[in-house]
C-alpha cells in the first residue's frame, strides 16, 4: 500500500487499475493516454495523473441526470463522439448515465419513473446535466417533457443535485433560441435556478473533452473546479483564442487573408479580416481542439464565430465582420465609413463657415488698435 | 492698452499638446488595428505587432495626460478651473453661449469678449472629455482581455459585463471619428478666433499669454 501511494504521487498509474481497464477492453496505453490529457487540461501537475485514475477508478461515480430542452442535440452529440480513450464506454460505463432522453433505452412513463427514482434514492448527490434553453415566457408552455414545463423540471431537478453543470451556449447563456427578438422567452439555467450551484460549458456545441475534466475533477477532488464570474471552469476558459491561435504569428506580422480562398488564406494567414472573434472569445479551442483533437474552426480556415460567448449570435455577428452594424445606418454602412461622413460633413461645414467668416466685415475686435506695417 | 495675461498655465499647454500628439498617433495606429490594410510579404515581420506596442504606449501616455489635467481642473487657476467648462451653469455663462452661438450664425456682429475659453469650446470641450474617458475605459477593457485575471481586466470588468466586449470595440472606433471630427472644428475655430479676436488665441496654446483690452471686458 504504501508502495502504492509513492506511485501515485509519482504520477505513476498503479498496474492493478491498468489491468482492471485492460479486461474492461480499455488498452493500458489509452487509459494512460486519457488520465494524462485530464491532468494537462485541468492544468494539473504530473503528479496527479495517479490520482485521477484512482478516482475514475473508484465506486463513488456519482449517478447523472443528463436533461435536453430548447437545444439541438449538439452537445449529446459531441459527448458521444468524444475520443479520449473510448471515453464513450468510460464516462457512459462508470458514470452511471441515468436518464438521457437520447440515449437511453427506456421510455415513457419508465423512464420518468427511473429519473424519480433517481432523484430521491441520491437526494443531493447526483450531477445535473442541462443542454439547451429554458423557455419561460407564459409560463414555460414552449418546451414540456411528459407534460411538465422545462422550467418546472430545471428547478426540481438542479435544485436537487449536488452539482449542475450546463452544457452548450444555450443551457449557459440562453444561445441561439434567446437571440433577438427571443420569443419563448429563452433563458440559461443559472437564471432559471438562481439558487443552484451551476457550471457553465458554453460553446456550440461544448467540446466534450472539457465536460469529462470537469468530471473528472468532480470526482477526484469532489467538487467542480473552480470558475469565473460567468460561472465558466477556469481551465477551459481562462484564455483568449486569439493568445493561444496558431495563426498569431500571421497576424502580428500583418498577414491577413482577404477572401475565402485567396492566395493568403491558402497560405494559412490570420482570419482577422474576415471577421474571425477571436480576440474576444475565451475558450481553450485551440490547445484541446475537437473530434480526437483534429481540428478547430480557425485551423481549418474559418474564422471564430465566439460561440462560447454570452449572446453570441447577437454581439458577434455579422460573423465576417469584424465590427457590429452600426445602429440606426445600413448593413453596408460600416462604421469607417460613418465617420469619414462624420470627418467630411465637419471639414465642408466649417470650410464653408471659414469662406463666409474671411469675406465678413466689422466684427473685428481691437481694431481701433491695429497699425499698418509698411 | 492692451494687457499680456496669463491665461493658460504650463500643466494645461503640457497636458494639451502630450494630448494632441498622443491622439494623432493613436488615431493612425487605431486605424490600422481597425482595419490592417498594408501587405507584408514576411512572416518573421511584426507590423501589427509594431502598431499595437505604440498604440498601447501612447494609451498610457494619453491616460496619465488628461488624469493630470483632470487634477489640474481643482488646482490651476479660474480658466483652467472644471466650473470653466461648464458655461451653462451661470447666468453669465448662458448669456456668452447664446452671444457667441448667434455670432457663429451671423446674426450677431461680434463676439462676447472674455479671456478664457470662449463658451461654446468651453462646452465642446466639456464633451470632449466624456469621449476621451470612454475611450480610455473602452480601451482598457479590451486590451485587459489579454490577462482575464489582471489588473485592467478586473477594473474594467463592470463596463465588459454591462455593454459587452463588441459595444465598446465599436464605440472605441467611432469615438475616433467624433474625436477627428471635432478636432476639425477646433483648429478651424481656433484660427477664426485667433483672427477676429487679435487676442493671441492660437499662441496661447503655445505660450500661455493672450492679449487683452480690460476696457472691453
Ligand atoms: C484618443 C484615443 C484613442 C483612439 C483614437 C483609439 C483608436 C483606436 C481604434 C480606431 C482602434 C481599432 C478598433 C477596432 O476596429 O477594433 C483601437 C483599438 C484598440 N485600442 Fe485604442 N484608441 C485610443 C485610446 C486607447 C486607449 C487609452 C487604450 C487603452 C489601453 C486603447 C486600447 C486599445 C485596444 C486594446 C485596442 C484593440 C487592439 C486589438 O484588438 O488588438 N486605445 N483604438
Ligand atoms: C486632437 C487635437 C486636439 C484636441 C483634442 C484639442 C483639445 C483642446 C482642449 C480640450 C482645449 C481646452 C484647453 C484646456 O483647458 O485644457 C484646447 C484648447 C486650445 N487648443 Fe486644442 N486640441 C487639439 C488640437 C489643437 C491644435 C492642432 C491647435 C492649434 C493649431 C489647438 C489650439 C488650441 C487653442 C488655441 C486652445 C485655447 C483655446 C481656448 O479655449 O481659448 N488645438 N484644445
Ligand atoms: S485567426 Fe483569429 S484567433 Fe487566430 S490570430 Fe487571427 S484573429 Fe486571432
Amino acid at each position: 500500500m504504501a508502495h502504492e501511494e509513492k506511485q501515485m504521487q509519482d504520477g505513476v498509474i498503479p498496474e492493478e487499475i491498468l489491468q482492471r481497464w485492460e479486461t474492461r477492453g480499455v488498452s493500458r496505453r489509452d487509459f494512460m493516454k486519457f488520465c494524462s490529457v485530464m491532468t494537462a487540461t485541468l492544468a494539473l501537475p504530473v503528479t496527479m495523473m495517479g490520482k485521477i485514475a484512482e478516482a475514475v477508478e473508484g465506486d463513488n461515480r456519482p449517478p447523472v441526470i443528463w436533461m435536453e430542452f430548447q437545444g439541438c442535440t449538439g452537445d449529446s452529440e459531441a459527448f458521444l463522439r468524444a475520443n479520449q480513450p473510448t471515453a464513450t464506454e468510460l464516462i457512459l460505463d462508470y458514470l452511471s448515465i441515468d436518464y438521457h432522453e437520447t440515449i437511453m433505452a427506456a421510455a415513457g412513463h419508465q423512464a420518468e419513473a427511473a429519473k424519480r427514482q433517481t432523484m430521491e434514492k441520491y437526494k443531493g448527490k447526483y450531477i445535473a446535466i442541462v443542454e439547451g434553453a429554458i423557455p419561460a415566457a407564459e409560463d414555460g408552455v414552449y418546451c414540456t417533457v411528459a407534460g411538465n414545463s422545462a422550467l418546472n423540471i430545471a428547478r426540481e431537478v438542479c435544485g436537487n443535485a449536488a452539482a449542475t453543470i450546463a452544457v452548450g451556449s444555450c443551457a449557459s447563456f440562453g444561445g441561439v433560441p434567446a437571440a433577438a427578438p427571443n420569443p419563448t422567452g429563452a433563458i440559461s439555467v443559472s437564471e432559471a435556478v438562481p439558487g443552484a450551484t451551476v457550471m457553465n460549458l458554453p460553446g456550440c456545441p461544448l467540446n466534450a473533452t472539457n465536460l469529462t475534466a470537469a468530471i473528472v475533477h468532480f470526482l477526484t477532488f469532489g467538487r467542480l473546479p473552480a470558475t469565473d464570474s460567468l460561472g465558466r471552469p477556469k481551465f477551459a476558459y481562462g484564455k483568449r483564442i486569439h493568445d493561444n491561435c496558431e495563426r498569431r504569428a500571421h497576424f502580428d506580422a500583418g498577414q491577413y487573408a482577404e477572401a475565402f480562398g485567396d492566395a493568403g488564406h491558402r497560405q494559412g494567414w490570420c482570419l482577422y479580416k474576415l471577421g474571425c472573434k477571436g480576440p474576444e472569445t475565451f475558450h481553450n479551442c485551440p490547445t484541446v481542439r475537437y473530434n480526437e483533437g483534429t481540428s478547430w474552426p480557425v485551423q481549418s480556415g474559418h474564422g471564430c464565430i465566439g460561440c462560447s460567448e454570452p449572446q453570441f449570435w447577437d454581439t458577434m455577428s455579422p460573423f465576417y465582420k469584424r465590427l457590429p452594424n452600426v445602429p440606426g445606418f445600413g448593413v453596408e454602412a460600416t462604421a469607417d465609413k460613418i465617420g469619414l461622413g462624420i470627418a467630411a460633413a465637419t471639414a465642408v461645414a466649417f470650410g464653408a463657415h471659414g469662406v463666409a467668416s474671411a469675406l465678413r466685415k466689422g466684427d473685428d475686435m481691437e481694431s481701433d488698435q491695429v497699425s499698418k506695417e509698411d | 492698452m492692451l494687457q499680456i495675461r496669463y491665461v493658460w498655465e504650463w500643466p494645461v499647454r503640457l497636458t494639451h499638446w502630450f494630448n494632441v500628439i498622443s491622439i494623432i498617433v493613436l488615431s493612425v495606429t487605431g486605424y490600422y488595428i481597425g482595419n490592417p490594410s498594408l501587405s507584408v510579404p514576411q512572416t518573421e515581420s511584426f507590423v501589427m505587432g509594431w502598431m499595437r506596442v505604440v498604440h498601447y504606449g501612447f494609451a498610457y501616455l494619453f491616460t496619465v495626460s488628461v488624469i493630470v489635467r483632470v487634477l489640474w481642473m481643482f488646482c490651476g487657476n479660474k480658466h483652467a478651473s472644471w466650473r470653466a467648462f461648464l458655461p451653462w451653469a451661470s447666468r453669465e455663462g448662458w448669456g456668452h453661449i447664446i452671444g457667441t452661438f448667434t455670432y457663429y450664425t451671423f446674426l450677431r456682429k461680434k463676439p462676447p469678449y472674455v479671456v478664457g475659453h470662449n463658451a461654446l469650446a468651453a462646452m465642446a470641450y466639456s464633451l470632449v472629455f466624456v469621449l476621451f474617458a470612454v475611450q480610455v475605459v473602452s480601451g482598457f477593457a479590451l486590451y485587459g482581455q489579454y490577462d482575464p485575471n489582471g489588473l485592467w481586466a478586473s477594473l474594467t470588468a463592470p463596463f465588459l459585463s454591462v455593454f459587452g466586449n463588441q459595444a465598446l470595440r465599436l464605440t472605441h472606433h467611432m469615438i475616433m471619428w467624433l474625436v477627428i471630427g471635432f478636432a476639425i472644428h477646433h483648429v478651424y475655430s481656433a484660427w477664426l478666433m485667433d483672427v477676429k479676436e487679435k487676442n493671441g488665441t492660437l499662441s496661447s496654446i503655445f505660450g500661455g499669454y493672450k492679449f487683452i483690452d480690460p476696457k472691453d471686458l
